[in-house]
This record gives structure tokens, sequence and C-alpha cells, in this order.
């Protein structure tokens, strides 16, 4: 049939990747072309039964008709009446056929020349070819007639030609196979380019992917803007592979980083124990030396927790590990731990507090994070300054802030000092490895926090403002 | 005391073995799990050391089995994996407690004391009483020769906690997990300055010192010479 035809022909033609045929979507438009075929075979079959059934039985009606008029006449006015109204029908009517014969099967009226050779049926209904003049030819029609025996061995046979009613029945088949033939086939080239259409697009999709897998993680995937389903997807995909490409910048920043910094340390360390074992050294002073080793050694472990802290905090996932955090209470707890430290060094810690606020969190980060800033807050604040800490509900959630009176940090290096490592050339001299910040940033990221550092006039005011949406009950 | 080292990293569990010596202790070094287990359930030693990642059965497992079967030797577990979650799983496995490689030995020793203690408790205790300061831990109070001492809620458990350890070295890092409980050290030195607020209110008045501080190690509370 025609959709086989069709479908050999492109594939033929190679017009089409044999890769379509086996996506979803074309499998999903043969699907639903099954069915479409199947409901509109039934309907134009509906159609056509319901017509030929109709002038089927229209025919048999008017032959009826007829033979009871003829009857009619036969019990009133006898043979010769019938004879008559045969003769002078058979004259006028083109599509009606009649013959009356006697007992020997001779003709005694009609426009039929002879008794038709097929068996009858039931009814005395018969169906038979016969030949009639059409323009000076003689040519084959079907007829369909009804057999009425009268008495004294006559015989009548009653008819139609229906060969127009077959002509009809023929076209009206041809038709039908030609409906189902052209939909199905324009169902299959649909299926095939439609498949070709959203193949094309997420071949796209792969090839970026591959494109990132062999290593390019700026490339993203193109979004076409109509904002359908393949859209969402590439955004989707696009989002994650920000993110990935965020953590492995960051991973890199970090092995960067520990090359750097702890490099300095660890070669100070051999170069005391090379120094150490070539010079014919007293017992005290190798006791010296190792005790200096194992300081040294405890500062490179801290640096390089810390790092792995930061790393951790940037890396996990949204939700690993979190609970609902009494955020009061743990700042109650840390303003606690840190209150002598600062009393120690005549700076007063001032807290305001709100009770009870609670966010989705993870407890030892967010402790930890405080922890940092009040250290950096005792660390930079004079003696007879003041660090405040502020925890308070605001319109968008909670708000923490650890405001000194120190020396600030320049609006230029704000952004800066959240970096690794990065110390404020006016802090060489003191304690610290610059990752403080760092890991209040992360730690930050990690629970959708706003970080903000301000001047406060004088000193530095850093601001958390925990968001809504991350769970504050 | 006795302790079984299950520790594959033959020259880190040699030189824990030797330290462990030299403090006066006697250790047994296996290196996997399977003949950690069959060792450890004789009963015979005061502390188990097991490192998580072990040949054959891994330290969890062998916990686990070991607590299966009634063995309450108490267990420190020494591993490199050192998230929060890591040491959930250790402490819900059955372990007593749970440090972190790389590590001080002296924080290991202070640890593996203050365990073994842990694990012969006289009786329920409602008082504790160290060179003449009593703590009465049923109605909080403090008093030292006579003289009632007042304490903050967290001085008092900073002083409990060293009470209940009296005698051995307790680890800055072990008065923040177990006093503040925090899994982290802050830059800032706050414990020193929380210990000597402490010992300024049970010390100061008093003639003989009982709370020291061991200088790279961490603090001592301990009855006077």
């Amino acid at each position: 049939m025609a959709p086989g035809t069709v479908s050999v022909s492109l594939i033929s033609a190679n017009l089409i990747s044999p890769r379509v045929y086996r996506t979803t979507t074309f499998k999903m438009a043969l699907v639903y072309l099954v069915f479409f075929g199947i409901s509109s075979f039934a309907l134009l079959g509906f159609v056509y039964w319901s017509t030929a059934g109709i002038s089927t039985s229209q025919t048999d009606k008017i032959i009826d008709a007829e033979i009871t008029g003829l009857a009619e006449q036969y019990r009133a006015n006898g043979m010769p009446g019938v004879v008559e109204i045969v003769r002078e029908r058979a004259k006028n009517q083109r599509q009606s056929l009649y013959l009356l014969v006697n007992l020997a099967r001779q003709t005694l009226a009609g426009n039929l020349t002879t008794w038709p050779d097929v068996e009858t049926e039931e009814g005395g209904w018969l169906e038979f070819p016969y030949t009639r003049p059409v323009g000076g030819k003689s040519v084959t029609h079907q007829a369909r007639a009804r057999h009425l025996v009268l008495g004294g061995g006559f015989q009548l046979l009653v008819g139609r030609d229906v060969q127009e009613r077959l002509r009809i029945e023929r076209i009206m088949q041809t038709s039908l196979a030609w409906a189902v033939a052209l939909t199905l086939g324009l169902g299959l080239i649909g299926g095939l380019f439609m498949s070709r259409n959203l193949l094309r697009r997420v071949e796209v999709i792969n090839r970026t992917s591959r494109d990132i897998m062999a290593g390019d993680l700026h490339q993203r995937i193109p979004v076409s803007g109509s904002e359908d389903e393949l859209d969402r997807l590439a955004k989707n995909l696009n989002d994650m592979l920000e993110q990935i490409e965020r953590l492995v910048v960051g991973m890199r920043q970090v092995t960067d980083n520990i090359a750097h910094d702890l490099r300095s340390p660890l070669n100070r360390l051999r170069s005391r124990l090379e120094v150490t074992l070539m010079s014919d050294s007293s017992q005290e002073d190798y006791k010296l030396a190792l005790t200096q080793t194992v300081e040294e050694v405890e500062g490179v472990l801290e640096t390089f927790n810390a790092l792995l802290n930061i790393a951790k905090a940037e890396s996990g996932g949204p939700d690993e590990a979190f609970e609902p955090v009494n955020i009061s209470r743990l700042a109650e707890d840390m303003a606690e731990l840190y209150d002598p430290v600062a009393e120690d060094k005549s700076i007063t810690l001032q807290t305001e507090i709100a009770d009870g606020l609670s966010i989705l969190g993870n407890a030892q980060l967010l402790s930890q994070a405080l922890a940092n800033l009040l250290d950096n807050g005792v660390k930079y604040t004079p003696a007879g300054g003041a660090i405040n800490l502020l925890l308070r509900p605001d319109e968008t959630g909670v708000e923490l802030i650890v405001a000194d009176s120190g020396p600030g940090i320049p609006a230029d290096d704000r952004d800066r000092v959240l970096d690794r490592f990065v110390r404020l050339e006016s802090h060489r001299n003191s304690l610290g490895s610059g990752l403080g910040l760092s890991l209040v940033k992360a730690v930050a990221q990690r629970h959708d926090a706003r970080l903000s550092l301000d001047n406060n006039l004088p000193g530095l005011r850093v601001s958390l403002r925990f968001p809504l949406g991350s769970g504050t009950l | 005391m006795k302790i079984l080292v299950i520790e594959d990293d033959q020259e880190a569990a040699g030189y824990l073995v030797k330290g462990l010596a030299e403090s006066g202790h006697v250790a047994d070094q296996v290196a996997d799990g399977e003949t950690g287990f069959m060792m450890a359930r004789g009963g015979e030693y005061d502390v188990l050391i097991v490192d998580r990642m072990l040949p054959k059965l891994d330290g969890l497992s062998v916990v686990e089995s070991l607590r299966r079967e009634g063995e309450d030797v108490p267990i420190l577990f020494l591993s490199a994996l050192g998230d929060v979650d890591d040491r959930v799983k250790g402490l819900k496995a059955g372990g007593d407690d749970y440090l972190t490689k790389p590590y001080a030995f002296s924080e290991l020793l202070a640890r593996l004391e203050a365990l073994v203690r842990r694990a012969n408790p006289a009786e329920v205790e409602t008082s504790l009483d160290v060179g003449g300061l009593s703590v009465d831990l049923l109605t909080r109070r403090v008093l030292r020769g006579g003289t009632e001492i007042m304490l903050q809620p967290r001085e008092f458990k900073l002083l409990e906690y060293l009470m209940r350890h009296a005698g051995q070295i307790v680890t800055r890092t072990m008065l923040l997990e177990n006093v503040w409980d925090y899994h982290f050290d802050p830059q800032t030195n706050v414990i020193d300055v929380h210990i000597s607020r402490l010992r300024s209110k049970i010390d100061k008045d008093f003639e003989a010192p009982l709370l020291h501080t061991v200088r790279g190690a961490g603090y001592c509370l301990r009855e006077p010479d």
C-alpha cells in the first residue's frame, strides 16, 4: 500500500537518519497514527456501509412498488392488461427492466431479451448481467430484479439497472482506501519530521555535553526562547553547569591556595630540620628544633583544616544535614563564649538577641561562622571599644549583625577580604590565616544568606541576612 | 592500661604504640579488622583504638560486632574521615569517642585516659570532691574550705567536667566538645580565658592551686601535692 512505499522511499533516499526511527517522538507518532488510522477507517467504513445500504434498499423498494402495481393490474385486467402495461413501461423507462414470459419461457413483453441464467435467491431476488444498447453499441450492465410467478405458467421479472450504483460504490471504496492511505502516509511523514526536529534540538544538547565532557566548562546549551519544555530542560542544565563550574573553579582555587600558603611554612620546616641536622647540635638544640617543628606543623594543619572546612561548606548540598537551628540560643552561647575574651581586652560585648528565632541550617557551621566574626571583632577592636552582636527578625527572615568599633575595612577592600588568604596590609603583623571571612562567606552561601560588609562609623559591620526561604520557622 | 590498636598503617601504628609505651601503657597492634575483632573479644584490653578503614573488616563493623556480642570495652575511633556525619556514624556504631587524623598525641592520650575512667564509674555520683573543693551535683553548690563559691552555669559545667576527670589532662578540644558542644577550634584561645576565670574563682583565695595548665597539652585539676 501507499504508506509502505512512502517510508521505503524515505529511507532509501537517506533523507532521514535511522536514528529518527528510534526517537520517542517517532514511536509516539506511530502509536498515534495506528489509532488515528483505525478510527478514520471505521468512520469512512460506516459512511460507506450506510450509503451503499440505503441505495440498495431504495432500489428494492422501487421494484417492490412496481411489482405490487403490476400484480394489481393482473388481478383487475388479467394477463392482457399486464402485457399492455409492461410493453408501455418498457418503452418509457430507462432504468427499469421488465420481462414477461410464458410457460415455454418465450418473451411476451419487456425490454430484457432473455431470461437471466442465474439462480433465484430467497424472496425471488436475483442479480445478473445483461446487455443493453448505449449509443449504438451494446454494453453489459448489472441488474437487480425480482421474480414473480403469475397464474397459468406466466412469469414476470421486474428489475432495475444498478450499474450506476455499483460505480458509485466502487468510487467510494477507492476513496476510502486513498483516504486511509493518505492519513497514514501524512501521519508518518509528520511523525518523521517532528522526530527529526526534536532530535535536532536534543542533538544540540548532546553536542554541548560532549564539549563540556571534553573539558570546556564554559559551554552552555543554547536556549531557543520558545519557553517550551526543551527550553526549560536547557535552562535547568545550564544552571547545573553553572553550579558545577563554580565548584570546580572553587576547588581549583583551594588547590592553588594550598600550594601557595602551605608551601612556605613547609619550606621553613624543612630548612630548620636540615640546618639542625647539619650542625653538631646539643640535645637541647634538637629538642628546641623539634618543639618548633611540632608547633609549625600544628599551624600548617590548622590552615589545612580551615581550607577543608571552607571547601566543605561551599560544596555541600543545599539541605544535607540541615535541621532547624535555634539561632537565638546559638548566638547567646557564642556571646557567652566570647564575653570573657572581650572583657580581658577591655572591650564590651553588647548583645541584643531576639528570643526564639530558628532557621534551617547546620549548627556547627553557623557557630563557626559567628565565632570567626567575633574572633575578628576581638582581634581588631582596640581596648575600650565595643562589639555589638545583634539578632533580630527582619521583613525577609532573620538578620545577624556583628559590628565592632575597630579600624574597619576600606570600601574598596570589602569584597576582596572575603577571598581566601587575603589579609589587609595593615594587619600583616597580627596573627591569622586570612581564612576567617572566607568561611563566613561560604557558610552564608550555603545557607542562602546575604552577607554584607559595611562601615560601622567607625569599625566594621558585618550583616548576615538569612532568608525566610532557607526555612525560618 | 592495656590498649589494642587496630590500624593498618604500619608506620603510624608503630609511632602510636611507641608513644603509648613511653607514656607507661602496654599496647598491642593488629593491621586488619578480622584479627582485631578476634583479639578484642577476649576482654583483656582496657581500651581499643580503631581505625575506620581497615582491610578484611572495616572499623565500623568491628565495633558493631563487638557491641553485638556484649563487649563493653571503651572504644576510640581514629580516622581520617572527620565530618560531623562520620563522627555520628562512629558513635552510633558503638564507639565512645572519635578523633580525626591528624591528631596530637597528647590529645589522644588525654582522651584514652578519660575513656578508661568513664568505663569504671564508682556508682552514681551525686557529689564530687577534689582537694577540699566539693561540688554537689544535685543542689549545684560549690564549696571550698567551707566557703561557697558562686559559679555561672557554664562555669559549673566546666568545673564538673574537670572534676570528673580529676588528675587527668583535659585538652581544649575535649572541653570545647564536651562543655560547649562545638566541634571546631576557634582561632582565639577562648578556653584559656574561661579556665582563668574559673581558676580565679576556685583557686585565688586559697594557698594550694587545684587547676593547672599543662603546657602544650591542656589543663589538669588535681589534689595539691
